[in-house]
């Protein structure tokens, strides 16, 4: 008898725990993720047509009032640009500017555990990118996935859009005893622990992993693209071939 | 062989070896795999076609078992 034959009478029938517990949220599928990139779409469209017009209307009547113009046209250029920043910026491959190995206390020893770890769950295919970029690759139902300490981002099947996550690894809960006692540090996870616990979560249950998750933008893959470390960008080039597959 | 392992600031941590029929090792496995999940912690088994499932109750034929902390929405 398997392992999942043998476990079945114990699973969690509707995937993710977190997921059920969030009773009050709609349940992600792909209808969902299509509707909320057309709001997304519309939304931007919409910033970009309320900074523009005025811009265009000034110009026509006074050219002279160019710099009042000027600085509409900046508001619909740089609006769009820091939403995409923003879900970008959620994501943080490991390494990277704001990740976990960064932090004064980072000991080495854990980081190399964790990512020895995590590098046996991605598998050796993923392996070498994860080392390269920092993000993880897996493949879903829903597209191709980038994950990273704090969020993942979602590659969607034709490699076009690219939906970012914001999720992460939830405190500790405490015992009572440890509750009473307020110096007890909180434990900080090693990055690679971080990618791996929303590794799993994603394979467990990839709808419950986009319930859980909090949606922070939804767009063009490239202004996404460009706003990702350097190193970590040939991740989201792996990510859509994949996807457009 | 089995192994229960918990995710924590170590990297992980091997709470538990069992080998199939070695009931003193399954139990003990299992009274610590309880005590993980009474913590709030997600009991996690992956398969080689790369998915996961959730268990609440310890696989003795899985090769490894991940204990993880719940996620949540940032």
């Amino acid at each position: 008898m398997s392992a999942r034959e043998a476990t079945a009478p114990g699973r969690v029938a509707n995937g993710l725990d977190e997921a059920a517990r969030l009773y009050w949220r709609e349940d992600a599928s792909e209808a969902t993720l299509r509707r909320d990139g057309r709001r997304w779409t519309a939304w931007t469209a919409w910033i970009v047509t309320v900074f523009c017009v005025p811009g265009v209307l000034l110009l026509a009547i006074e050219p002279l009032t160019f710099p009042v113009a000027a600085i509409c046209f900046a508001h619909a250029w740089a609006i769009p640009r820091i939403q995409a920043r923003r879900g970008a910026r959620q994501v943080v491959p490991i390494g990277s500017e704001r990740s976990a190995t960064r932090r004064a206390d980072a000991a080495g020893d854990p980081e190399r555990v964790a990512l020895g770890l995590l590098g046996d769950l991605v598998g050796h295919a993923q392996r070498d990118l994860l080392a390269a970029t920092g993000l993880a690759l897996e493949r879903g139902r829903l597209g191709v996935w980038l994950i990273g300490e704090q969020g993942a981002i979602l590659i969607r099947p034709g490699g076009r859009r690219v939906d970012c996550w914001c999720v992460r690894v939830a405190e500790q809960q405490q015992a009572p005893q440890q509750r009473r006692g307020s110096a007890t540090p909180r434990e900080e996870l090693p990055a690679g622990d971080r990618v791996a616990h929303l590794l799993l979560a994603l394979r467990e249950d990839e709808l419950g992993f986009a319930k859980v998750a909090n949606l922070g933008f939804s767009g063009a893959r490239w202004r996404v693209r460009q706003q990702l470390p350097a190193v970590s960008r040939p991740a989201v080039d792996a990510a859509r071939a994949a996807a457009g597959r | 062989m089995g192994r229960l392992i918990r995710l924590d600031r170590t990297g992980h941590t091997t709470l538990a070896k069992w080998r199939t029929g070695d009931g003193s090792g399954e139990e003990r496995a299992a009274a610590a795999f309880r005590a993980e999940l009474e913590r709030g912690m997600v009991a996690s088994v992956s398969y080689d076609d790369g998915t996961a499932e959730v268990v609440r109750k310890l696989p003795l034929d899985a090769e490894l078992v991940v204990l993880r902390r719940p996620i949540a929405g940032g």
